[in-house]
């Protein structure tokens, strides 16, 4: 990460010793680096399935885990590997899962139950191409599926989204921490090529402090017996059960939101990325500003809660947003609904397991650059035969200019909001 | 049924003195379970056995989707719910990270021979150090009494409404006989809720496979065979009746299979249509329960 970085929310102090661990450096491939950064934050026990592009992983839990006398088991399909998990969960262990696509699909089920009766799980989905088989290609397109809820009932999940490996291990680590602390699963999601390529990461690991749970299964000796269940047929009852599920998720939208930014300071259009397609906008970016064009880029950490406050802050000095993804365009219906109209939002995405080249993005960003150009020109154009009208006309022309704001206020809303209050006239 | 002796007995000979009470594992409260249903025996069963071996406090039980989907209100013990047919599954992931723990499933036959057949499989065949109870009651009974797995041949439910036809519902599962096939399972054994000569030895099977768990043997099973008077349109009289009838004639009673002991006691024969006309051969051996 360059030194420009800047990271919202989220921070933590880094100690010095924190800060010797990180001078080591090692060449690693992104599945297998996650799953160590997972072993050594102490993670009790791994369930998993084979499914590409996500294989390295389930293959270094199961050498690992046994070595440091963990569990480690290869379920007979994504259904009982998360099964397991909500079983070893459920009596507190610190459990991950990972999968990708078709496999979370599976999972679905009982991401509700867990997310229902609060219990804590990491579930990584190194996304693929979709829908159905797809490809193994990488991908963004399980947006909808990760953000909205993978399977019924209201609840939500939060999602972390590591545009590297480094982020991606560190990233993992923090799940495990929000887990515990609301007592919910946690996605962490990239796609097959943070999983499979390569790249130095820093040797840094952390082994989150262990909480005391006052829920967890452990034979009801010397105490009530203890249950963990999501159902309950009194409605009144279900009801209260789902206004303190809302609660929390509240509690975690206000504080848990993360959000990067990069070349922000000047810039006039911004990307908006996660994952991969961040990285792939951070080099359209360099050449967009080459050809005059000041690009930054805003980058959605957590996907669930979405930083939508912080979006909309930086649409209103914007002239137009940019959204990139791997998929149809799914992360830009929460980039629009944060914007709100404040300024034009585009969309460029690949799908079917293709990633955008950096110039493909750029060609997406003159075409934007120059839509609002021409529309920004074309305003000032109407501004000022506007201005003539009502300098030459009687009274009453002047009193239906006026009514005539809210048509003119549609444009206006693709402006900067500091010229809304039409100061300009 | 085994006696709970009072730990207090009178000084006075021919006092009255306590010699059966509830345990204190079974919940002071009523059951949701429909008049005449054999859950209740089971969860007494369970209850009693669970007592005997000191096991409540070590224990973690995992609930079914079904009707005994609420058997941690009758149960005091730590519970997990799992989502539908997955209990096997949930038991593994905690077998797995609680060693010491007594781990427990109580499934229904949709729930563990129908859309949880992977589970209990894999389970099985994994090995896993836990104890499934098994009701067998041949219908979805909290749905409305639809076919299940299990449901006999020519038998009417809401979903086979001219009864169940084979060539287009298939053949009913001995899914108890199936799993015992698998070297992973260490004691698997059919029982029935029929009778009270049938409820004692039910219990000795109970026993049985939690004897298993605590010695460290693998899966340990037991299918209790139940009745659904509701589901089935019979009386409580009637159901039992059927129970003791066509239903032990499809799903012989005893122990399958005892590998700690070395034994396989009986082997499966073929499934009877309960519309032809009756064989003169011998019935299966209902009463062939070993001592445990």
């Amino acid at each position: 990460m360059t030194d420009t970085l800047e990271v919202g929310g989220g921070g933590r102090p880094k100690s010095s010793e924190e800060e010797a661990k990180r001078r080591a450096r090692v060449l690693m491939k992104g599945n297998d680096a996650v799953a160590e950064a997972a072993i050594q934050a102490g993670c009790d026990a791994y369930f998993g399935y084979p499914i590409t592009p996500q294989a390295e992983l389930l293959e270094w839990m199961a050498r690992r885990m046994p070595e440091l006398g963990r569990v480690f088991v290869q379920a007979e399909s994504e259904l009982g590997a998360i099964n397991m998990a909500l079983g070893a969960a459920a009596t507190g262990a610190r459990v991950l899962v990972s999968s990708s696509s078709p496999g979370i699909s599976l999972m679905a089920e009982a991401m509700s139950y867990m997310a229902g009766s609060g219990t804590p799980m990491v579930l990584i989905n190194v996304m693929r191409a979709g829908p159905g088989l797809g490809g193994i290609g990488p991908s963004q397109s399980d947006y909808f599926q990760a953000t909205k809820g993978h399977g019924h009932g209201d609840y939500r999940v939060p999602v972390l989204a590591p545009a590297s490996i480094g982020e991606a291990m560190d990233l993992t680590v923090d799940a495990f921490e929000l887990a515990e602390r609301y007592r919910t699963p946690v996605m962490v999601v990239f796609d097959g090529i943070l999983g499979q390529a390569m790249e130095p990461v820093e040797l840094r690991f952390r082994n989150p402090a262990r909480r005391t749970f006052d829920w967890a299964l452990t034979g009801a000796a010397g105490r009530p017996a203890r249950v963990i269940k999501s159902i309950d047929l009194v409605p009144e009852v279900l009801e209260k059960r789902n206004i303190a599920l809302q609660r929390k998720y509240a509690e975690i939208s206000r504080h848990e939101v993360r959000w990067a930014t990069e070349s922000m300071e000047d810039a006039e259009y911004v990307l908006v990325a996660y994952g991969t397609a961040a990285r792939v906008a951070r080099s359209a970016i360099e050449k967009a500003r080459a050809k005059g064009i000041k690009a930054g880029l805003f980058r959605p950490i957590t996907l669930w809660p979405f930083p939508s406050r912080e979006l909309a802050r930086v649409a209103r000095h914007a002239h137009a947003i940019l959204t990139v993804e791997l998929s149809s365009g799914q992360m830009v219906e929460d980039v629009r609904l944060a914007v709100e109209g404040r300024c034009p939002v585009g969309f460029h995405g690949r799908m079917g397991g293709l990633v955008p080249t950096p110039d493909e993005v750029v060609g997406a960003l003159k075409a934007l650059h120059g839509k609002v150009e021409r529309t920004r020109e074309h305003e000032r154009e109407e501004q000022r035969k506007r201005q003539h009208a009502s300098a030459a006309a009687p009274a009453e022309r002047t009193h239906r200019a006026e009514a005539d704001a809210p048509a003119r206020g549609h444009a206006l809303a693709n402006a900067p909001a500091g010229r809304r209050d039409g100061g300009e006239r | 049924m085994t006696l709970n002796p009072n730990p207090e007995l009178p000084a006075r000979p021919g006092a009255p003195r306590l010699i059966y009470r509830k345990p204190d594992v079974l919940a002071d409260r009523s059951t949701h379970y429909c008049p005449g249903c054999g859950h209740g025996i089971v969860h007494r069963l369970l209850a009693e056995v669970m007592t005997e071996l000191d096991l409540p406090a070590h224990t973690i039980a995992v609930a079914p989707v079904g009707c005994a989907v609420f058997a941690y209100d009758y149960l005091n013990v730590d519970f997990v719910e799992a989502p539908h047919g997955r209990a096997p599954a949930v038991a593994t992931g905690i077998r797995r990270v609680r060693p010491e723990a007594f781990v427990l499933t109580y499934q229904g036959d949709g729930d563990l021979a129908a859309i949880g057949t992977a589970e209990i499989v894999h389970a099985a065949a994994r090995g896993e150090r836990i104890t499934a109870i098994f009701v067998n009651n041949g219908i979805y009974g909290m749905t409305g009494g639809q076919m299940a797995p299990t449901t006999l041949l020519g038998q009417r439910t809401t979903s086979s409404p001219t009864g169940r036809d084979p060539l287009l519902m298939g053949y009913p599962i001995r899914i108890t006989e199936m799993l015992a096939q698998l070297p992973g399972v260490t004691y698997a054994a059919r029982g029935s809720i029929a009778d009270a000569s049938q409820i004692g030895k039910l219990k000795a099977m109970i026993r049985r496979a939690c004897m298993v768990q605590i010695e460290g043997g693998g899966f340990s099973l037991v299918e209790a065979l139940s009745n659904c008077p509701v589901g089935w349109g019979m009386t409580p009289q009637e159901s039992i009746e059927h129970l003791k009838g066509p239903v032990v004639e499809a799903y012989p009673l005893g122990v399958i299979v005892d590998r700690a002991l070395a034994a396989v006691v009986t082997e499966p024969g073929p499934v009877p249509d309960p519309r032809a006309v009756p064989a003169d051969g011998p019935a299966p051996d209902a009463t062939a329960v070993p001592e445990a």
